[in-house]
């Protein structure tokens, strides 16, 4: 003997191959009517008489296109191409100025201390040979006990 | 001796004679079917129209190869599906060449309907479902549409489908299994 929890799940059991049927027949009947339309459509568009029309002026519209489009991308690309590699030789050129006036800078440098240091020397020698003929009388004196 | 001389010319040109009139009466026959598949395919009329002429092309060329291990609708429609996806490998490679499409709409594809429906709300109904399936059609992959297709519009078998499009069963079977369970959703089944 069913209880009433079997009959209940029996029930829903039915209810649902029920919708499940449903939604076949649905899924079956679309499909069918799909077939049916590409069918008509396919046989419309086979009676139906065609015209040819000439696509050459179109074609030569994109082909224009297509190379003015190419052109433009090919000098474009060469265009920067060309004015990069001419400011890197600008920027190298900066450098190598940078480093010569530099270089320049410092031999200048080392030429203004060397002749400091020439000077300096000739202001001593200058100076070692005046003093002696300021001391003459003594070295004189010194001379004159010498011979007595 | 002379008489065979002659006789052989003759012989060939009848058999020539006769291919011809054979292929003839494959184009007659299979003509409708390839194009309704190819329309379907790319619901472009004018697209579906070219690669037709182009699958018999083929097919002329190569019909001393064909030696009949399958059905002669099975091997057109292998061409077909090869031409099919050679177009549209080549449409991708050489997209600036052709920018502009003649598809049709989704809508205006499910215009065409079942003569049979007889009252208006059937009529609209069925437009309905013909809509949902085309848009179903088109989210699916391109195996699985050219499954599909053959399978419910072109109506083949399995082995048929699978001959024709390089598959195993096993796959087409998969293909379609996935294809329909996009239709049941897009009519909104729960499944």
């Amino acid at each position: 003997m069913n209880s009433p929890k079997d009959f209940e799940d029996g029930r829903q059991e039915r209810e649902r191959l029920a919708e499940a049927a449903a939604e076949d027949a649905q899924l079956e009947k679309a499909l069918q009517s799909f077939r049916l339309s590409v069918h008509a459509w396919s046989e419309a568009e086979l009676s139906r008489p065609r015209t040819a029309t000439v696509a050459v002026r179109h074609w030569n519209w994109r082909l224009a296109t297509g190379w003015a489009l190419g052109c433009v991308l090919v000098i474009g690309g060469a265009s920067g191409a060309v004015f990069e590699r001419h400011q890197r030789q600008v920027e190298q050129a900066r450098i190598a100025a940078e480093r010569d006036a530099a270089h320049q800078r410092e031999l200048a440098a080392e030429k203004a201390r060397m002749d400091a240091d020439q000077l300096l020397a000739k202001v001593n020698s200058d100076v070692s040979r005046s003093v002696p003929d300021a001391m003459e009388p003594l070295a004189q004196l010194m001379y004159d006990d010498g011979n007595q | 001796m002379a008489a065979g001389t002659m006789m052989e010319p003759m012989t060939m040109a009848a058999a020539d004679e006769s291919a011809a009139q054979e292929f003839s009466s494959i184009v007659a026959t299979h003509r409708p079917q390839i194009f309704r598949f190819l329309l379907a395919s790319t619901r472009d009329p004018d697209l579906a129209e070219t690669l037709t002429q182009d699958c018999f092309l083929k097919a002329h060329r190569n019909w001393a190869s064909f030696r009949g291990e399958s059905s002669a609708m099975t091997w057109l429609m292998r061409i077909a599906i090869n031409l099919q996806k050679d177009h549209w490998r080549n449409r991708r490679m050489q997209f600036w060449r052709q920018t502009r499409t003649n598809a049709v709409d989704v809508d205006e594809a499910s215009d065409w309907l079942p003569s049979h429906e007889s009252s208006a709300e059937a009529r609209l109904l069925a437009r309905e479902q013909v809509a949902q399936v085309w848009r179903a059609v088109k989210g699916l992959s391109g195996r699985q549409r050219t499954v599909f297709l053959l399978r419910h519009v072109e109506e083949m078998e399995l082995a048929e489908i699978a001959q024709a499009t390089g598959l195993s069963e096993g796959t087409v079977k998969a293909h379609l299994s996935r294809a329909l369970a996009r239709v049941r959703a897009e009519l909104g089944g729960k499944r």
